[in-house]
């Protein structure tokens, strides 16, 4: 067996808090409490993601989970992954209309650029878009150029900001996954919050070399691409932990002040027509609760900050 | 390489000496919460890749730091709530990193054991020198910053090489003697203590840390819903109850605040923690008081019995 050098003994980071500069470490419970408005305890995120997986998928430095699997052509999960944008996405907005919810639309910017029809139809609703990246396939990843990092969040940006004429705030990475610059790059073109660092179930301040970011909590754990393609849970088990979150959440906040219930949802796993009725169940009862606010990303990230 | 680790005999589980658990309980009940640091940006291992994406590998380590921003304080509260003292797998860099939960552990007289530096820094590839020092320096953390000589040993990621136990056991006893290096969570063959053989001959038991039981085992390797696992884990309790009234059992649940304190498994978690501790024949204790109390009053009639058992039918391998 090959041996290690001595250097695996040695932890340069070994020291209080984290082992790098983008945040403070403290626990939640040691935070000031946040209220919401009309004294309600629990922020409801309903996250869209809106994405375009191109079936000449590159896979640099990875394959996207969700993402093409079978040599190309994969018409089946382009084809399936397509599904949601013309069929499962109209199944949402006539659940979210029915129970009065607040979504956000996360968004390629490839697809805006493809489905013109379907960026008018969010014009006019008028939710809050934030951008998703340039599409699924269009990874950031530790050991990118940061020029063609800087390139291709630029082009997210402007091009969706032109076509939604929307001034896009929020930015999730396609995987959540980033380089080491990501933050610093997304700050200075005008995000000011991210939803990539799922490591904490509140808002928190992060640091970059071009201004704070707010970092928004939105957890993998509940996203039904998670639960249900590759846990393989059914969309009635995704509900069933839908449920018991919401309710740990809402006893928690009586003590530890208003707490945020993302859902990070998509069109192509919970738009379809067995699975619709599960998404229904969880909005049909969090939205009847008096103690839920239905809003945006935005809308929490603002709030939580003004309160800081 | 070697067929087999050497470590324990051949020793079926029927007609072996009967344990009694303390107040005749039939269960010795523990819960070993893993507390661990993973690094943002690990060295290289040429035997195992720490993340499977180029640091800054964002879904693994933001998972882990959930547990120690958000996770543990909820654990936490759930044992307080059934009166269990929680017996930490501790990567000891957590000491200098979050001394916060450190001493919230203290306050509650939890027990510490080593589960090595950073659950991102593995044991293949060290030479035998290099492991040495590594749980050198993870006993002498814990003593320094908890002052608890360190009685049990998990390897950090489960990363073992052929010394481990020993060196384990070997550096306890350099340290502080019989006090410290005296069980291994590292091996999942019994539900009871075994005495465990090493170079040395150091009175050393096994004591079992399932990780069929292991919330992260669970969750991210069987996926199951965390209703599914609030059942495995009554499931599992009831089995070992009925048994344990014919000689005392061990359950141990595993956890990592990363996964068990989430918001929608949480839950599961504490109607299977209510369920057990509302049994009456329950020693809810600590790893280390396990072993110390099968050291004490069963080790040597369990050697004794293995020295029969092998004599009468032949060495099992």
């Amino acid at each position: 067996m090959a041996t290690l050098d001595n250097d695996y003994l040695k932890y340069p980071e070994r020291s209080y808090g984290m082992d790098h500069d983008r945040y403070e470490w403290k626990m939640l419970q040691d935070r000031k409490a946040v209220q919401w408005p009309n004294g309600k305890k629990i922020a409801l995120w309903v996250n869209v993601g809106l994405q375009f997986f191109p079936l000449n998928q590159k896979g640099i430095p990875f394959k996207v989970p969700g993402g093409m699997t079978k040599p190309y052509p994969d018409l089946r999960h382009y084809s399936l992954r397509d599904y949601g944008n013309r069929v499962g996405i109209y199944r949402f907005f006539k659940a979210f209309d029915r129970f009065g919810i607040a979504p956000t639309f996360a968004m390629n910017t490839r697809l805006a650029e493809r489905l013109p029809y379907l960026v008018g139809t969010l014009k006019e609703r008028g939710n809050e878009i934030i951008c998703h990246g340039y599409d699924m396939d269009s990874l950031h990843y530790g050991g990118q150029d940061m020029k063609e990092e800087e390139a291709l969040i630029a082009r997210a940006l402007d091009g969706l900001r032109s076509l939604t004429a929307q001034d896009i705030k929020g930015w999730i990475s396609p995987a959540k996954n980033e380089s080491a610059n990501t933050p610093d790059i997304l700050a200075s073109n005008g995000i000011s919050y991210f939803c990539d660092w799922a490591n904490d179930e509140m808002p928190y301040d992060f640091s970059t070399k071009n201004g704070t970011l707010v970092a928004m909590p939105l957890p993998t754990e509940l996203d039904d691409y998670f639960i249900i393609n590759n846990n393989l849970h059914a969309a009635e088990d995704w509900a069933d932990q839908v449920t018991d979150a919401f309710e740990f959440l809402l006893e928690e906040s009586s003590i530890g002040g208003g707490r945020v219930l993302g859902l990070n949802i998509h069109p192509w796993v919970l738009g379809q027509p067995h699975r619709i009725q599960y998404l229904e169940r969880v909005l049909e009862k969090l939205s009847s609760h008096p103690a839920v606010w239905s809003t945006s990303g935005g809308e929490i990230a603002t709030t939580w900050k003004n309160q800081q | 390489m070697k067929e087999d680790p050497g470590y324990y005999e051949y020793w079926p589980y029927e007609n072996r000496p009967k344990i009694s658990w303390p107040n005749g309980a039939k269960v010795a009940f523990w819960v070993a919460p893993n507390i661990e640091f993973y690094e943002l940006n690990p060295p290289n291992n040429p035997f195992r890749k720490p993340w499977p994406q180029p640091s800054p590998a964002l879904p693994g380590y933001t998972s882990r730091d959930w547990g120690n921003r958000v996770g543990h304080a909820r654990q936490m509260q759930l044992l307080d709530k059934y009166g269990i003292r929680g017996s930490i797998s501790l990567s000891t860099a957590l000491c200098d990193h979050h001394p916060e939960i450190i001493e919230l552990c203290k306050e509650r007289n939890w027990e510490f054991f080593s589960h090595g530096i950073y659950n991102t820094r593995y044991t293949y590839g060290m030479t035998e020198a290099q492991e040495r020092e590594m749980i050198k320096d993870s006993i002498e953390t814990i003593y320094k910053h908890t002052g608890q000589k360190c009685a049990g040993y998990l390897a950090p990621a489960l990363s073992h090489s052929d010394h481990t136990l020993d060196l384990f056991a070997e550096v306890g006893t350099e340290l502080f003697g019989e006090a410290a290096g005296f069980y291994s969570c590292d091996l999942f063959h019994d539900d009871q203590p075994t005495p465990i053989n090493l170079r040395q001959g150091k009175r050393f038991v096994s004591i079992p840390y399932s990780l069929e039981m292991n919330d992260t085992i669970a969750y991210l390797v069987q996926k199951i819903t965390p209703r599914r696992y609030g059942k495995e884990l009554k499931d599992n309790f009831d089995r070992l109850y009925a048994e344990g009234a014919e000689s005392g059992t061990i359950m141990c649940i595993p956890t990592h605040n990363y996964q068990v304190s989430n918001a929608h498994r949480i839950k599961a978690y504490e109607e299977a923690l209510e369920y057990i501790t509302g049994h009456s024949d329950v020693w809810v204790t600590t790893g280390k008081e396990i072993a110390q109390f099968f050291l004490d009053n069963y080790y040597d009639a369990a050697l004794d019995d293995i020295k029969n058992k092998k004599q009468q039918y032949g060495n099992f391998g």
